[in-house]
């Protein structure tokens, strides 16, 4: 079941290193393209704070910045060997 | 209406479910696909208001009552029930099929049922054939099976305490719109809650889920805690405490998703995290909310079963669960990776697919109410849906790293299962008016507006912009995170060999005085009635002879005296 593990430049074209360097690329032009669109579509804001520039964007990315802390803060507490509850 | 035709959906599951270990071959495929598919055609042919009832002891139950809420949770078990069976064709364990079957049938029992006492008993009926689900899996599974039934139990005790408090307050047995006015009813919600998978016992889910067989999860995502958010929809709209319960179980399901490693273990965090939406949108209670909820249950059972199907594939094709053992698997497995990521993108209500359409709706009732906070937290949790469930899942186990597993793509069936229920999510994602058109109230929303999907890509790509970046803190370890069923899985086992030491340390105490107190009696006895004792010791016959001579001497002198 298992391959021998090849080079980078010869694995499957989409783990090559110019590929990964090219999606990413693609990915930021896509990201500040959708923060751009913000100029162009009509909002419709209710609290206010969700008629700020770019709301989706940053309060998309703060809020999984927060998650994750917080996890890792939690997990400094509650996390255990996945064998503790075998013995 | 003749009830010749108020034949029960969910009976006629049952009884397949019971028929099919006599069953081989060709019948018993049949059986596990066709049977489904007449239910699901009852179920849609059943006309609304439609209703079978009878008299028991003084009661008139209604097993069977027709209105849009049920139809639209019947018809997504229904549909559920043939998929998985689909998928789980060739599984071994027939007892996992029967289980499944009498589990889905008793699922849609209990969204049908028209009264509170026949509910309960398909409820109930839904802990026993779920639990077979678990235990179908094996030795490995039996602790967690349980534990699972245990809290179902109780569940079932709390929700049987509730109705009959309700049945002795007000004579009625009906099941409708309820307000948290008596202890009677705070127990319903309880046995309610636990089923959702709501706080404190909400452990129950992932400690069980992820132990059960790779087809077994698949039935297992589908019908409990989805029952529970239907019963809560018709019992408890508008309760605000639900909203606050809903909120924690969302962000609950994100955080223990995050940290864990079990690929089916994230997965069932994350349905606590789903439910949590629906439970939100149950509080805020409006008809935009609770379409929502109902909405969201419907798509959220399709794309969640996909999902675990995906990984269920994985599972039974590397024989490997954790993260940290799997990646790189989209190389041989190219198919169930693009499907789990349709999965993965209705999860995450990715424009175009199923939970877009669904999961907006409770996002605009708390914009409707004005409810900022509440508005907000949603968003953030959508966000972090993307982030523990649409990107973790297919990254970690197709992606990721080369982990030199190259696993085929499973059997034709699951595949074929995982291409209908992607289509089910794709297509109520281009053509929501489909769904719109099963939900209880009349749906005056449109979802695709520019904004709102600007909005939505904006939060959702930048939330995988985020994984990307904190890759590093997101890396797998082995290990897992504790939670409340720590009480009982640890501190509860502790305490008992705690309470047996002292038990047994107090017995040892207890016998050891009493023998010595025993054993001073008799040294004393001894000294009195022993060999050598004043009373015990042998009297020579002549003393005794001259003791008798002087009494018998004494009586005669009485005796002429």
């Amino acid at each position: 079941m298992s391959a021998p593990s090849l080079p980078p430049d010869h694995d499957h074209w989409l783990v090559r290193p110019a590929t990964i360097r090219g999606l990413w690329i693609v990915s930021w032009g896509l990201l500040a393209a959708l923060v751009l669109l913000e100029l162009i579509v009509e909002h419709h804001p209710h609290f206010g704070i969700d008629g700020t520039f770019g709301f989706g964007a940053w309060f998309g990315f703060g809020a999984c910045v927060v998650l994750v802390v917080l996890a890792k803060l939690l997990g400094v507490f509650l996390k255990r060997p996945d064998t503790y509850y075998d013995h | 209406m003749t009830t010749s035709l108020l034949l029960p959906p969910g009976l006629l599951l049952i009884v397949a479910a019971f028929a099919l270990p006599f069953l081989h071959g060709a019948a018993r495929t049949a059986t596990l696909l066709v049977v489904p598919l007449i239910a699901l055609w009852l179920i849609w042919a059943l006309p609304e208001g439609a209703a079978l009832k009878f008299g028991f002891l003084g009661y008139e139950l209604a097993p069977l009552k027709v209105d849009k809420l049920s139809r639209l949770f019947a018809m997504v078990f229904a549909i559920m029930a043939f998929a998985g069976a689909l998928f789980a064709l060739y599984q071994p364990s027939t007892l996992e099929l029967s289980a499944a079957l009498a589990y889905a049938g008793s699922a849609i029992g209990a969204v049908m049922a028209g009264d509170l006492i026949s509910l309960f008993v398909f409820w109930e009926l839904m802990a026993i054939g779920s639990t077979l689900v678990i235990l179908a899996a094996g030795q490995g599974s039996q602790h967690s099976a349980f534990r699972y039934d245990v809290v179902h139990l109780l569940g079932g005790v709390l929700l049987m305490a509730g109705i009959a408090g309700e049945i002795q307050a007000t004579g009625s047995i009906a099941f409708g719109p309820m307000d948290t006015g008596t202890p009677s009813r705070w127990l319903i919600l309880a046995g309610f809650l636990v089923n959702a998978g709501a706080p404190p016992l909400s452990a129950w889910l992932s400690d069980a889920y992820p132990e059960a067989s790779w087809s077994g999860m698949v039935f297992l995502s589908a019908f409990t805690t989805k029952t529970a958010v239907y019963v809560l929809i018709r019992g408890f709209p508008g309760t605000e405490l639900l909203i606050w319960v809903g909120l924690f179980m969302v962000f609950y399901g994100i955080v223990y998703a995050i940290l864990e490693n079990d690929m089916r273990r994230i997965l069932a965090y994350s349905i606590v995290n789903q439910v949590g939406f629906m439970v939100t949108g149950v509080g805020i209670g409006t008809k935009m909310a609770l379409n929502g909820a109902a909405a969201h249950a419907f798509t959220h059972i399709i794309y969640k079963a996909l999902l675990l199907m995906s990984a269920g594939s994985v599972l039974l094709m590397t024989s490997k669960r954790k993260c940290t053992d799997l990646g790189g698997l989209f190389r041989t497995m190219p198919l169930t990776c693009l499907l789990g990521i349709i999965g993965a993108l209705s999860i995450s209500s990715f424009p175009l697919t199923s939970g877009f359409v669904s999961k907006s709706m409770i996002a605009q009732s708390a914009v409707d109410k004005h409810l900022m906070y509440v508005w907000l937290a949603l968003a953030a949790a959508s966000a972090g849906v993307f982030l523990h469930a649409g990107i973790k899942f297919p990254w970690f186990v197709f992606f990721q790293k080369d982990s030199g597993l190259r696993p085929a793509e499973p059997p034709r069936n699951m595949q074929a299962a995982m291409v209908i229920l992607a289509a089910f999510c794709i297509g109520f994602g281009i053509a929501p008016g489909w769904l719109y058109g099963l939900l209880p109230h009349e749906v005056d929303y449109v979802p695709y507006t520019a904004a709102h999907v600007v909005f939505q890509l904006q939060l959702l790509l930048f939330s995988g912009l985020a994984f990307f970046l904190l890759l590093s803190l997101l890396k797998r370890t082995l290990t897992i995170t504790l939670d409340t069923d720590w009480l009982w899985r640890r501190l509860g086992s502790r305490l008992m060999r705690l309470m047996d030491d002292a038990s047994d340390r107090g017995w040892q105490a207890f016998a050891g005085s009493t023998a010595a107190l025993a054993r001073r009696v008799a040294q004393g006895l001894r000294t009195t009635h022993g060999p050598d004792g004043i009373l015990g010791r042998p009297w020579p016959t002549g003393t005794m002879a001259l003791w008798t001579t002087l009494m018998l001497g004494a009586y005669l002198i009485l005796a002429y005296l």
